[in-house]
């Protein structure tokens, strides 16, 4: 079963003003149950528009969302049941942190499922161990955290509602690489642990790179490309095109295909060196 | 949603009222204002809607943007309608039903009412909808300058003004993405009874005013940076001109005010 499909999907903002600008036009995209997948895209394309029609937060302007199998724009479709099957990390998600204390602010999303108390604690303190969010920071308020440690805070809040579609829109931005590497690692280890799909908005082709089974390629509103990462990083001419950087290593490997060397479109320096001595 | 909110917005373009001396148009302003409330019968508030329209026309502003403005404050038009059409007595009875009672008087001040108010707001509206907000309160400073003689810190409050208009589409921005970020976790924020939603606007609010004040130092940082000290000898990056045209959409403003004055005089005009 597909996690989530999208038709034809537009959306218009701003209908009806001076300004109104079709930031979704036709996006058609469907993510399979248990995927990785990575969403790219320059500046603008779009990126943030669609995942928040993933979850029903912005409502199209014209075609479909089917989530799990159910149109979520379909009568009798209790909208905030999509709020928690697709569980959407924001932008700078550290920004909507508002309880007093840590424990409190991650326990937010399983309250308003409307758990039991034992129930959110234990969800609370599952969250918290997948993200490495310290005990001592439960009781702290979160302003007293850097912004790191509050970002960990934030997708902890997500992850607690258990939602078995994750998407997070640039989790790691803004982080040092130590950082980044731990939050991107602790998302791939939760995804292995609970089979859960991942959606991940970001504009690090290495992270793509070294997470993703798929990638979707936007721009300007539409699908540019779709479908595994290594099949999407061979078409350099399209990503140059829509303003995409390969990382260095598959860049290197493309130019050696030219050169009649052909290892593929490999995503890291291992693969690429472990392919170059089996040939 | 919030964005829908088009009152207080700015709409670029290049009409003729976009390139009058903000000045002038504040001035117009005022005077539209002071019409719509000398207005004493139906045919001077018709004179001054008709007016509106004319000047809706001229500054290239589609007429469903300034009722799109009205909806937010929709509830208080109709109240202050329902208001004088049941409180106000006199002339003929229409209707009565118990306790309530309708009377001929009733329904015209009504109608008066609420078109005096719908026209008010969509006059303000074409003003900051032609007008950007920095030459709004540069026209403020402007004509309020005499005010300095006496000590009144004309500068000052301009430039809160200016901030305080530059950071509203910021805010808006803010608690759009704030209020989504919540939903995404199953807060309720419209639907549920009166306690229900104000209890669900804390997650909204604290985020939003944790921001909005570092916001606020940052600014008095960067304005500290640059050695901003306030008006005394500053000079301006725009000066404001006069050209024959304000001049010409004055007078129209004028004599059409004058008109709407003089009909209300006439004994036998409706
Ligand atoms: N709230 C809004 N009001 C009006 N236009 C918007 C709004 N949000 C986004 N847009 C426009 O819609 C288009 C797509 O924006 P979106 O935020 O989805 O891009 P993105 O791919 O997420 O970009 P980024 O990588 O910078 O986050 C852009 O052209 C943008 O200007
Ligand atoms: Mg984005």
């Amino acid at each position: 079963m597909s996690a989530v499909t999208t038709t034809n999907l537009r959306y218009i903002y701003g209908a009806g003003t001076p300004f109104e600008a079709a930031a979704l036009d036709g996006t058609d995209f469907t993510a399979e149950e248990g995927a990785f997948i990575g969403i790219v895209g320059h500046t603008g394309s779009g990126k943030t528009t669609l995942v928040q029609h993933l979850n029903g937060l912005l409502k199209p302007t014209s075609g479909t969302v089917v989530l799990f199998g159910k149109d979520i724009w379909a009568k009798g479709y209790d909208i905030r049941a999509a709020r928690f099957e697709a569980g959407l990390v924001f932008q700078f998600s550290e920004y909507q942190l508002f309880e007093e204390t840590c424990y409190k602010d991650i326990a937010f999303g399983p309250k308003n499922m409307g758990l039991s108390d034992s129930e959110v604690d234990t969800r609370v303190k599952e969250a918290a161990a997948a993200m490495e969010v310290k005990d001592e920071w439960l009781t702290k308020s979160p302003f007293d955290l850097s912004g790191g440690e509050k970002r960990r805070v934030a997708l902890a809040g997500v992850l607690a509602m258990q939602p078995r579609l994750l998407i997070l829109d640039e989790p790691a931005a803004g982080l040092d690489p130590s950082g980044r590497e731990m939050v991107l690692n602790r998302i791939s280890k939760y995804r292995s642990d609970n089979n859960v799909t991942i959606l991940l908005v970001s504009h690090s082709m290495e992270d793509i790179a070294r997470f993703t089974d798929k990638v979707l390629v936007m721009s300007d509103g539409k699908v540019l490309l779709y479908g595994d990462t290594e099949d999407v990083f061979a078409e350099d001419g399209v990503l140059a095109e829509a303003g995409l950087a390969l990382p260095q290593i598959t860049r290197l490997a493309l130019l050696l295909k030219r050169r009649g060397i052909n290892i593929g479109a490999p995503r890291t320096v291992e693969e690429a060196a472990k392919r170059l001595l089996s040939l | 949603m919030l964005k829908d909110i088009t009152i207080g917005q700015f709409f670029p373009g290049d009409s003729v009222l976009h390139r009058q001396d903000p000045r002038f148009k504040l001035i117009e302003s005022i005077i539209f204002i002071a019409m719509l409330f000398a207005a004493q019968n139906f045919t001077a508030i018709f004179v001054a809607t008709l007016f509106a329209f004319f000047a809706y026309a001229v500054g290239k502003i589609k007429i469903s943007l300034a009722l799109k403005g009205l909806k937010p404050v929709l509830p208080l038009i109709i109240f202050s309608g329902v208001l004088n059409l049941f409180f106000i007595t006199g002339g003929e009875l229409l209707w009565q039903w118990q306790f309530i009672s309708i009377y001929e008087n009733g329904i015209e001040t009504a109608v008066f009412m609420v078109v005096r108010v719908v026209a008010l707001i969509a006059g303000m509206s074409l003003l900051t909808y032609t007008t950007s907000p920095i030459m709004l309160t540069d026209a403020i400073e402007n004509l309020l300058a005499p005010l300095k003689k006496v000590k009144f810190p004309v500068h000052e409050l301009a430039m809160m003004m200016t901030i305080a208009l530059r950071f509203i589409p910021t805010l808006i921005e803010e608690t759009d993405r704030i209020m989504s970020a919540q939903k995404a976790r199953g807060a309720q924020l419209d639907t549920g009874s009166l306690k229900v939603r104000v209890k669900a606007l804390v997650p909204v609010l604290v985020p939003l005013f944790v921001s909005a004040f570092k916001r606020a130092s940052d600014l008095a940082l960067a304005m500290e940076c640059r050695c901003y000290r306030g008006g005394e000898g500053r000079t301006r990056l725009r000066t404001l001109k006069s050209a024959a045209i304000d001049g010409v959409c004055l007078t129209v403003t004028l004599v059409v005010a004058a008109a709407v004055i003089a009909v209300g005089f006439v004994p036998w005009i409706i």
